[in-house]
């Protein structure tokens, strides 16, 4: 069959055009539109139980006493447990250890057991027939708690509360304040609010009753290392235990990391040794998941004469909310070492607060610590325009690295590698993304509203990205008995389409169409060393790693047809779906022929030689690659409602090489429809007892389709990145990164505001800062 | 996320409805659309032991035009009103279609009903907000059989009526039909419940404002009218001057609520601003027709 279709492919005697990128339509939607995509709560097992995790209703208390006989009399539970029946006091450590700061002492137990510290942390689970009866169950479970002093305030935070405080940086940051001709500061903050997939979390893990072995389906993310920890706790055998990632609603950095319910799913199934299911609902992600974001900077820059930087200081409160979880305090780190950004910084130094509050967990969320310092820097940039008398766009060509200054090494260390901004150029890709705006005469549609007196602005940011973290990827390409070329990768598939970026990786190497190759992600039997997908380094690093597999695979291929067709192998190549001789295109061989010849009893094998078409690959990097962009927005503000609109939205963005240029834009789209939901819309808030106030859609607004803009794109391929041979860098991020800043940006001046002091731009702040202006020039009129 | 357990019926006529309804008791519920209904219950907010579902029920969806006044069945969808084009039915009730597009998203709009929304009574609900702007009544049938009751009389605070347990909303009688009308309202998204909302109704005499109602939404626990203003409003110039300084007047008679959309302040602003576009559209709108 698939002979047939290879024939078919190439009856006209062309090799396939470079699949690289050309916008090969995804892999994955055929089976994710016609409903058959498998997702965490599509598996289903036989005699399957369900799992409902009882969460604290208080946001700091000792507990008294847990209550379980109710829960257990409710007809269909099977079981109810608490801390108690844990077998110790376990705890979920750092998946990510930087700046050598310990934080053991910080970690979240997998159930409290005499404290709570957030509402919404696990305090004992129910078991039952069905998830009603779970959740009938669960709400009898009665938890009797005597509340402590609550902290909201990362800024306020006692000593006892701080899990990190560290600064990084380098040069003469005093003395370049003492020195500057202008300094500017200023104070930010940044609202909490997380990724929100359509899909919530969702495990099923299936128990092996014969070795009590685990399949566990649903952990899309970081399977292998999840799998470790799991063991860990277990005390089981990593190889024990199977995970499979599956299709998922969305990721953003929240979903598939190692939470309290990846502990306790598979520990009840071992405990019950039956199968078990655990779908997360709405109500529970928003108060289960890692949150993000929550910050607030005291942020300086010093300036000389000609509005050029000397020095930049930053001060941040970091709010992690109750525990440390398995990012450790990489958000933070990478908000200070992020910060200095696409410019010249002679001198910098940036602390960081990490405070412990009594608010969900943080984690990392798309452009995690670069949403945050990219908002605050460039609302920084925006002041000292605005008070040294300079035009915000001319303020930042001044101060961007050129081309000539490139590669840039910071004196900075972030996620364990040194900071080397590679090549690019980081004024052109400004220039390309304002020429393009006026071309589309944004100024004149800013002008002519202002000009009705209408509340319109315009607003640009700047933002440098990272992609590509190391140390390496696995992967494993094979040929099979059919012709089809089968990569398994570390992967997962998040809805961003690495299924369809691998294959056309893949195919270009063997010189066939996508259709011929089958991606399976995420499967830590197939791929025991997959490092997972995040951090927006799939396509490169799992990318470059299926390129080399395929290599090897490649030449084995043409290893084996040399011996059969007697020919040197410099002498053949792979095209049209065979292995063929250079020039003499009917002297080939097909992948299966190969194949057969490949198989044990073959005689085209040699003694002791191993059976098959397949190489495993391991890339490794040492540097990550840094992708960079501009954002260009216009907003209208309502000045009597206090209402934003996005009007307008343009980003440009340096990918190096877009293997599939319609997947980054969808990237890029994605992203701004978050950055627009975290700029304008979405936070979680809290009374003044802890109590979470945006529980469900109704009061966490996420961005719909109305107020999500059209998004204007400029992909660029200007700059191929040099640190891995695809030249590829990671575009999963900077469709977010530059959007707080670029909606402040138009924002203030829509307002005529120098900057804002805050994000979400809620109604109500925005009406407040229109009566302060009014208040002003009415105190002015009267001087 | 899973609502408690509870049984469920299914009635065919408003006779059926209220023997089920006396016979199950007080903690039994009527379901008609859902969708104000399923959320709480899946939140557990609401849980009933019984639902009595009156979607098989016939006879009670439709928009019917007598005298003086419009009526409307219980089981009319919103978005039955809001695509209702007839200019004999709606002449001086033109704001009902008008505001039925502020409620919610399509798909609830085919669902929920207008029966549903008076009967929920939540404070910014359209329905609600324009009942108490066209002096509407209720109509109920219970046990004692049906009564009418006024709109003044029907909401009695947050999320609450007049109506009993055994009885059934069955239609609604909009009156005082007025030329000039508008709903206006504002929530950070399209869709949403408004955060504020304002209607006005009246009629224009030799270019002054007569027979004017105005009524505040979000405000408080139940829709208000904002007698004041109509008093200043009444035989005023139609002129910004007049709804200006009648808007300021609404504003400050209220005392709205802090909640996370922002404070009372925020509010009475937005009260103001919407009842000064609601003047605006109505008379636009009035002297389209
Ligand atoms: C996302 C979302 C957004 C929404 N936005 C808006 C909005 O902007 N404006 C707005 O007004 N509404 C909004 N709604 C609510 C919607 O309009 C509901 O349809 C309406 O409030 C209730 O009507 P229902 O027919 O769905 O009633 P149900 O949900 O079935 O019932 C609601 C209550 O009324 C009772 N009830 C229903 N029918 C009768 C009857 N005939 N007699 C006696 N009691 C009865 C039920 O017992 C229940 O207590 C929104 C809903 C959702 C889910």
């Amino acid at each position: 069959m698939a002979d047939e279709r290879t024939e078919r492919h190439f009856a006209d005697g062309q090799a396939p055009p470079d699949q690289i990128g050309s916008r090969v339509l995804r892999k994955e939607d055929h089976r994710l539109l016609t409903g058959k995509g498998r997702f965490g709560s599509d598996v289903d097992r036989s005699r399957m139980l369900h799992v409902r995790v009882v969460r604290s209703s208080v946001a700091a208390g000792t507990i008294t006493a847990i209550r379980t006989e109710e829960a257990r009399a409710v007809a269909g539970v099977v079981d109810v447990v608490t801390a108690a029946d844990l077998p110790g006091d376990l705890r979920i450590p750092v998946r990510l250890l930087v700046q050598g700061v310990d934080l053991s002492e910080h970690l979240q137990p997998v159930l409290a057991r005499d404290t709570v510290r957030y509402v919404g942390e696990p305090v004992a689970v129910v078991v039952a027939e069905d998830a009603y009866a779970a959740e009938d169950g669960a709400e009898l479970v009665d938890v009797e708690v005597e509340p402590d002093d609550v902290f909201l305030d990362a800024r306020t935070a006692p000593a006892d509360r701080i899990a990190a405080d560290f600064t990084l940086g380098y040069g003469d940051v005093d003395a370049a304040f003492d020195a500057a001709a202008h300094v500017v500061e200023c104070r930010f903050d940044i609202g909490r609010h997380t990724a929100v997939p359509l899909e919530p979390r969702a495990l099923v893990v299936d128990y092996l009753p014969g070795s009590g072995d685990l399949e566990i389906f649903g952990a899309t993310k970081v399977p292998v290392f999840n799998r470790q920890v799991l063991a860990g706790l277990l005390e089981v055998d990593p190889e024990s235990i199977r995970m499979h990632a599956v299709d998922a609603g969305g990721g953003f950095g929240v979903r598939g990391e190692f939470y309290p319910e990846d502990f306790l799913v598979p520990w009840l199934a071992r405990r019950l040794r039956c199968s078990l299911s655990w779908v997360e609902d709405r109500a529970e992600h928003l108060v289960a998941v890692n949150h993000s974001r929550e910050q607030s900077h005291q942020i300086g820059v010093a300036l000389d004469d000609n509005g050029f930087i000397l020095a930049l200081r930053d001060d941040i409160w970091h709010d992690n909310g109750a525990y440390v979880r398995t990012h450790g305090i990489i958000v933070p780190e990478l908000t200070v070492a992020m910060l200095p950004g696409p410019y010249r910084v002679p001198a910098y130094s940036g602390r960081v607060h990490v405070a412990l509050t009594n608010k969900t967990p943080c984690g990392t969320y798309r452009a995690p610590g670069r949403f945050e310092g990219t908002t605050v820097r460039e609302q920084l940039f925006d002041q000292v325009a605005a008070e040294i008398g300079v035009d915000r766009v001319e303020l930042r060509r001044r101060n961007l690295l050129r081309r000539d200054e490139l590669p840039h090494r910071r004196e900075i260390n972030t996620l364990g590698t040194d900071m080397v901004l590679d090549s690019g150029d980081y004024p052109g890709l400004l220039e390309r993304a304002l020429a393009r705006a006026r071309e589309l005469q944004w100024p004149e549609l800013v002008e002519a509203a202002r000009a009705e007196g209408r509340r319109v602005g315009l607003g640009v940011s700047m933002f440098l990205e990272k992609s590509g973290l190391g140390p390496s990827d696995t992967a494993d390409v094979e040929v099979t008995g059919s012709g089809r070329i089968r990569v398994h990768s570390g992967g997962t598939s998040l809805g961003q389409g690495i299924e369809t970026v691998l294959a056309q990786v893949v195919a270009d190497e063997f010189r066939v169409d996508t259709d011929l190759v089958d991606v399976i992600n995420g499967d830590t039997l197939l791929q025991p060393y997959g490092t997972g997908s995040w951090a927006s380094r799939s396509t490169v690093v799992a990318g470059n790693a299926v390129s080399g597999a395929g290599k090897q695979v490649v030449a084995r291929m043409l290893e084996i047809a040399s011996r059969v067709l007697e020919v040197s192998p410099d002498d053949l190549e792979v095209g049209r779906g065979q292995v063929q001789v250079r020039g003499v295109l009917d002297r080939a061989l097909s992948f299966r022929d190969v194949w057969r010849d490949t198989q044990p009893g073959s005689a085209w094998l040699r003694p002791e030689e191993s059976a098959g078409l397949s190489a495993r690959f391991r890339f490794n990097i040492e540097h990550m690659t840094y992708p960079y962009g501009a954002h260009i927005c216009v907003v209208e503000v309502d000045p009597d409602t206090g209402g934003v609109q996005v009007l307008k939205y343009l980003v440009a963005y340096e990918v190096g090489r877009a293997v599939n240029p319609t997947l980054v834009e969808g990237q890029l789209r994605g992203g701004v429809a978050q950055g627009v939901g975290g700029a304008l819309l979405e936070q979680f808030s809290y009374d003044e007892s802890g109590q979470p106030q945006a529980t469900t859609f109704m009061d966490y607004l996420m961005p719909t389709a109305s107020e999500v803009p059209d998004v204007e794109l400029i992909v660029c391929e200007d700059a191929p990145a040099d640190t891995n041979a695809l030249g590829v860098r990671g575009a999963g991020e900077g469709g977010l990164t530059g959007a707080g800043a670029a909606v402040a940006s138009a924002v203030s001046a829509a307002l005529d505001q120098p900057s804002m002091s805050a994000l979400p731009l809620t109604p109500s702040r925005l009406l407040q800062c229109l009566r302060d202006e009014a208040g002003t020039h009415a105190r002015a009129a009267n001087a | 996320m899973k609502p408690a357990s509870f049984e469920y019926h299914r009635a065919h006529d408003v006779a059926e409805v209220v023997e089920l309804l006396v016979e199950l008791g007080d903690d039994a519920k009527i379901i008609a659309g859902g969708q104000s209904l399923a959320p709480m219950m899946n939140f557990r907010l609401a849980r009933p032991s019984a639902l009595v579902d009156v979607n098989p029920v016939s006879g009670l969806d439709y928009i019917r035009r007598e005298g003086d006044l419009l009526r409307i069945g219980a089981m009319t969808r919103h978005r039955d009103v809001e695509i209702s084009r007839d200019p004999e039915v709606h002449d001086g009730f033109a704001v009902l279609p008008r505001a039925a597009r502020w409620i919610g998203h399509y798909p609830i709009r085919c669902r929920g009903t207008v029966g549903g929304s008076m009967a929920h009574s939540d404070p910014t609900a359209e329905w609600c907000l324009l009942a108490l702007l066209h002096d509407a009544s209720v109509v109920v049938q219970g046990p004692r059989g049906q009564r009418t009751v006024p709109v003044a009389e029907w909401f009695t605070g947050f999320l609450t009526t007049s109506g009993e347990y055994d009885e059934m909303v069955v239609e609604t009688q909009f009156a005082r039909p007025r030329a000039y009308g508008a709903l206006t309202e504002y929530a950070r998204r399209r869709g949403d419940f408004a955060i504020s909302a304002v209607g006005v109704a009246f009629d224009k005499v030799d270019n002054r404002l007569t027979d004017v109602s105005v009524v505040l939404g979000g405000v408080a626990g139940v829709p208000v009218r904002a007698t004041e203003a109509e008093a200043m409003l009444e035989g005023s110039p139609a002129t910004p001057e007049t709804w200006v300084a009648a808007s300021r007047n609404a504003a400050a008679s209220v005392n709205p609520p802090s909640d996370l959309n922002g404070d009372g302040d925020y509010r009475r602003q937005l009260v103001e601003t919407l009842m000064q576009r609601a003047f605006v559209e109505a008379l636009a709108e009035g002297a389209r027709r």
